[in-house]
């Protein structure tokens, strides 16, 4: 069995690779959050780069496929003036049946600086940081149903860009918690910064067994669940659901579990509504609310690059 | 070839004794014990001074991989781990490629395995053709080939009214069936048991209630049909109290657990270890210390390996995706030792376990010290410290969640039928 | 026993120096955190049209390799166009020259200014860059294992501080 030392953290309690938020100490996430704020600012400015990690090499290997989260790598690992080469995997060598380990081999060889992992698997981040050589950093862009730790760090900072203060709040996440990534890693980030009541708002089937042992307030009625709270975190739901007998339907699904306005008028008036996208319009969210002034969707996706751009030169620094 | 063993510290589970006593070997034989018998000329003595010499292991599931499965280990580096480990008479599940479903494959095991000179190899036999739950598989000639039992491994089996022909059939003729309570259904996808460690790691989960819906239906079914029936590899506390009460209701049903099982829970997951990857899924803490409370009070009367020899390549893999097993023919004695320790139990109860309950349940003459029985023995140091490792596992397998640990128990001398099979330094 | 200068003077001494040669228009841009104090009491002495502007320079820092990024990183602001403007970066203490260096790369992400001179309160030697301050208030000897930077109390009155390793 593995022996306890989190593999996130180097000899000094510096961080080597961004694995997943269940772990990290308060200070580490609210250093990623500080240094993020530095670079919203850059991102504004007409020469949106800075020469932080130049002549480092950050190569994207994205066993699962994904346009959006791989594009938000990209760029972020560009405004820092790194290169970055991208690994569709499922296309390529991984198809013919080559482990996920030689595949990283081959590359650590090619002089790789950082690896942006994304893989259907859970812990498939973790065993690839136990095989690289030491120098080299892995970033978790999403493995499984385990952790998303860059979506939930950007989600934090969003909620701190509006709220200000963890401490004071009431947050609710909706929908499919069992399958997503990005909840769990939600949950750990909002209790690891101090938010005193987090809800989970989904039917049974969709709710981990054990769910309350991550320490979170179960609901099964949204309309309980939604009210009073300051930030309404949506999740998205994917089409499989229907197959794998957890859910009737996507209509069943929205009258139950949609963000409608009138669920929304039942949240503090200022609440805020964030999701990760792509959103399904009509399934889990109305389109009223995610364009309503309420929304901070857009806003995410910035802060989202601003976010990358701060857990790389960190990373890369340490 | 006649052997004198002195000095050691005797332990033989089925007489409950624990004495410092001499055996006289001769003619693959126990001939005395205690005092020579007259004109007794020793060809060679063996000095077990601070040594526990006990029954030779009977271990209950040890796969030798062959046929098939040569990549992941052979029939010899197996049966070299068996007698390293100090077990005589080992029980090889079905599960080899093709299944054990045709009395060839049978009389090929078996005839390789005598060639060897080793441990005694008691074939199980596949309950239904290549394990595909569908047909009864010619379940007298395997018996004829050697076949002891007949079992499913950790294969599937759905259709219940097939389970329910396969008892009546083999009640007809009395052959013992082995069966591992899984509701393969609600088993479906899951790679950990559905606590705590899967909710956070994000593993897909198997529910307890797989295991116990699974046995509720295997208890009945055999309460109907009157067939002998095993049940292999408990892993719940449900588990233990279904079987509790059956038996407390006069049901005279056997069980094992695996020797991870009696030590390990989810929390040794860790960080995703593939190396506890294994099926039936490490359960919670209350799981564990419930099918340690059922070992020390008999309501599970044996504990086996589960012995599953996989290559690196397979299990260093997310965990969901890698091989499920683990080696540990060579790992028997010390867990059980380490076991016994911890419960603190007399040395002669504990190790029933592992040599005379097994041997009833394999309905072997084995797993006994008496004048008359065959001299199967294991001579080992109970002090002696060595570290779990791929340089001291003699399985092609290395893959272990005690890698690295330092445990107590190492064997010295294995003799089967009088035969010294294997001796360390 | 080095005699530190008394700030306070120095600051007085450069203001002088500088208000004959800076124009109304012209952009201050203070480095943190030293710079960014004197860059506030020579805005509001020299009466300049725009505010001070803040640098962080971290990320244009040479030593990224051996020291990674420091934790405390604000956000560097520029509260005016630089794009042909006349700006006077302000720092503390001058030393290598390297912040200077970063300082300078920094500032032409945000455009392309008219010049840039530098201020700064003292000069401790020890360039490794050929950088030198058009504004200075002293030049003074330091030696190289230790330490100087600026400190503010509460009622915002500035002074040096020694560190001996």
């Amino acid at each position: 069995m593995f022996l306890n030392h989190n593999p996130q953290l180097n000899k000094n309690g510096e961080l080597h690779h961004l694995l997943a938020i269940d772990g990290l100490p308060a200070g580490v996430l609210r250093q990623i959050l500080d240094t993020a704020q530095s670079f919203v600012g850059v991102t504004g400015r007409e020469i949106k780069k800075v020469p932080l990690l130049r002549g480092k090499a950050i190569f994207n290997l994205f066993f699962e496929p994904s346009t959006r989260t791989r594009t938000t790598f990209e760029i972020a690992a560009k405004r820092l003036s790194a290169d970055v080469i991208n690994l569709a995997v499922n296309l390529s060598s991984h198809a013919k049946g080559e482990s996920i380990l030689d595949t990283v081999a081959n590359l650590a060889a090619m002089q790789a600086d950082m690896f942006v992992v994304r893989h259907a698997s859970s812990g498939a981040p973790h065993l690839i940081a136990r095989h690289v050589s030491p120098e080299i950093h892995v970033v978790n862009a999403g493995d499984g149903r385990h952790a998303h730790p860059t979506q939930a760090l950007l989600d934090m900072f969003t909620i701190r860009h509006y709220k200000q203060d963890f401490t004071s709040l009431r947050v609710a996440i909706v929908g499919d918690v069992l399958h997503s990534r990005v909840a769990r890693s939600q949950i750990h980030a909002l209790a690891t910064l101090g938010v005193p009541e987090i809800r989970v708002v989904a039917p049974r089937t969709l709710l981990p067994t054990h769910v309350e042992s991550l320490g979170v307030h179960v609901y099964h009625d949204m309309a309980k669940g939604l009210k009073n709270v300051d930030v309404v975190m949506m999740l998205r739901l994917q089409n499989e659901r229907m197959e794998g007998a957890f859910l009737p339907s996507p209509q069943e699904y929205f009258k139950f579990y949609g963000l409608t306005a009138d669920k929304l008028a039942l949240a503090r008036p200022d609440a805020i509504v964030l999701h990760p996208g792509p959103m399904n319009r009509g399934v889990e969210i109305d389109s009223d609310v995610a364009d309503g002034s309420q929304s901070v969707i857009l806003p995410q996706v910035t802060f989202g690059i601003a976010i990358r751009m701060a857990v790389m030169s960190i990373l890369a620094g340490n | 070839m006649k052997i004198h063993i002195k000095n050691g510290r005797v332990i033989d589970p089925a007489s409950n004794s624990d004495a410092p006593r001499d055996i006289f070997i001769a003619a693959g034989k126990i001939v005395a014990l205690g005092n020579a018998p007259a004109g007794f000329n020793a060809n060679r003595t063996i000095d077990a001074a601070g040594l526990i010499v006990c029954p030779g292991l009977v271990d209950l599931a040890v796969r030798l991989r062959e046929p098939g499965f040569e990549y992941m280990a052979t029939l010899e580096s197996e049966m070299d781990a068996a007698v390293a480990g100090g077990v005589t008479s080992l029980a090889c599940p079905p599960d080899t490629d093709p299944p054990l479903d045709e009395p060839g494959l049978v009389e090929m095991l078996k005839f390789r395995a005598k060639n060897l000179n080793q441990a005694h190899v008691y074939p199980v036999g596949a309950l239904t053709v290549g394990l595909k739950g569908e047909q009864l598989t010619e379940m007298g000639e395997l018996t004829d080939a050697g076949c002891v039992a007949f079992s499913h491994a950790d294969a599937p089996l759905t259709d219940t009214q097939l389970l329910l022909r396969a008892l009546q059939y083999a009640a007809t003729f009395d052959f013992p069936v082995w069966l591992r309570p899984q509701d393969a259904w609600l088993a479906r996808g899951g790679v950990a048991h559905d606590g705590q460690v899967a909710t956070r790691l994000g593993l897909p989960a198997i529910p307890a209630c797989a295991e116990t819906a699974a046995l509720e239906t295997i208890l009945l079914l055999t309460r109907e049909t009157g067939a002998r029936v095993h049940l292999c590899r408990l892993s719940s506390a449900q588990g233990v109290e279904l079987v509790r009460a059956a038996r407390q209701r006069g049901f005279n049903i056997t069980c094992d657990v695996a020797i991870y099982h009696a030590h390990l829970s989810e929390m040794d997951i860790g960080y995703f270890d593939p190396n506890c990857r294994l099926t039936p899924p490490l359960r919670s803490l209350r799981d564990r210390d419930a099918l340690r409370a059922a070992l020390a009070d008999g309501t599970v009367t044996a504990l086996c390996s589960d012995h599953a020899p996989v290559d690196d390549n397979a299990k260093q893999l997310p965990f969901d995706a890698a091989e499920p097993g683990a080696t540990g023919v060579e790992l028997l004695l010390p867990l059980a030792l380490k076991w016994i320790e911890e419960s603190r139990l007399p040395l002669a109860q504990g190790l029933a376990r592992v040599t005379s309950e097994p041997a009833r349940i394999l309905g072997i003459d084995a797993g006994r010290i008496a004048v008359g029985a065959g001299a199967d023995l294991c001579i080992f140091d109970p002090q002696q410290y060595w570290k779990i490792g791929p340089t001291t596992l003699k399985s092609q397998g290395k893959n272990t969640p005690f890698t690295g640990f330092e445990i107590k128990g190492k064997v010295r001398h294995t003799l089967v039928e009088g035969q010294l099979v294997y001796e360390s330094r | 026993m080095i005699k530190l200068p008394d700030a306070e003077h120095l600051l007085t001494a450069l203001t002088a120096q500088m208000r004959p040669h800076v124009t109304p228009p012209t952009g201050l841009v203070g480095i943190r955190t030293g710079g960014v104090w004197i860059a506030e009491r020579l805005h509001a002495a020299l009466q300049l049209a725009v505010p001070p502007g803040t640098l962080d320079v971290s990320f244009y820092r040479d030593d990224f390799d051996a020291e990674g990024l420091k934790h405390e990183i604000k956000p560097s602001q520029i509260p005016f166009e630089v794009e042909g403007r006349d700006l006077v970066l302000v720092d503390d203490v001058l030393y290598t020259g390297r912040t200077i260096r970063a300082a300078m790369n920094e500032l032409f992400d945000y455009g392309r200014p008219r010049s840039i001179r530098l201020a700064a309160l003292i000069d401790r030697g020890g360039r490794e860059l050929p950088i030198a301050a058009q504004f200075l208030g002293a030049a003074i000897e330091v030696p190289a294992s230790a330490q100087i930077e600026l400190a503010r109390d509460a009622h915002g009155r500035l002074s040096f501080v020694l560190h001996q390793d």
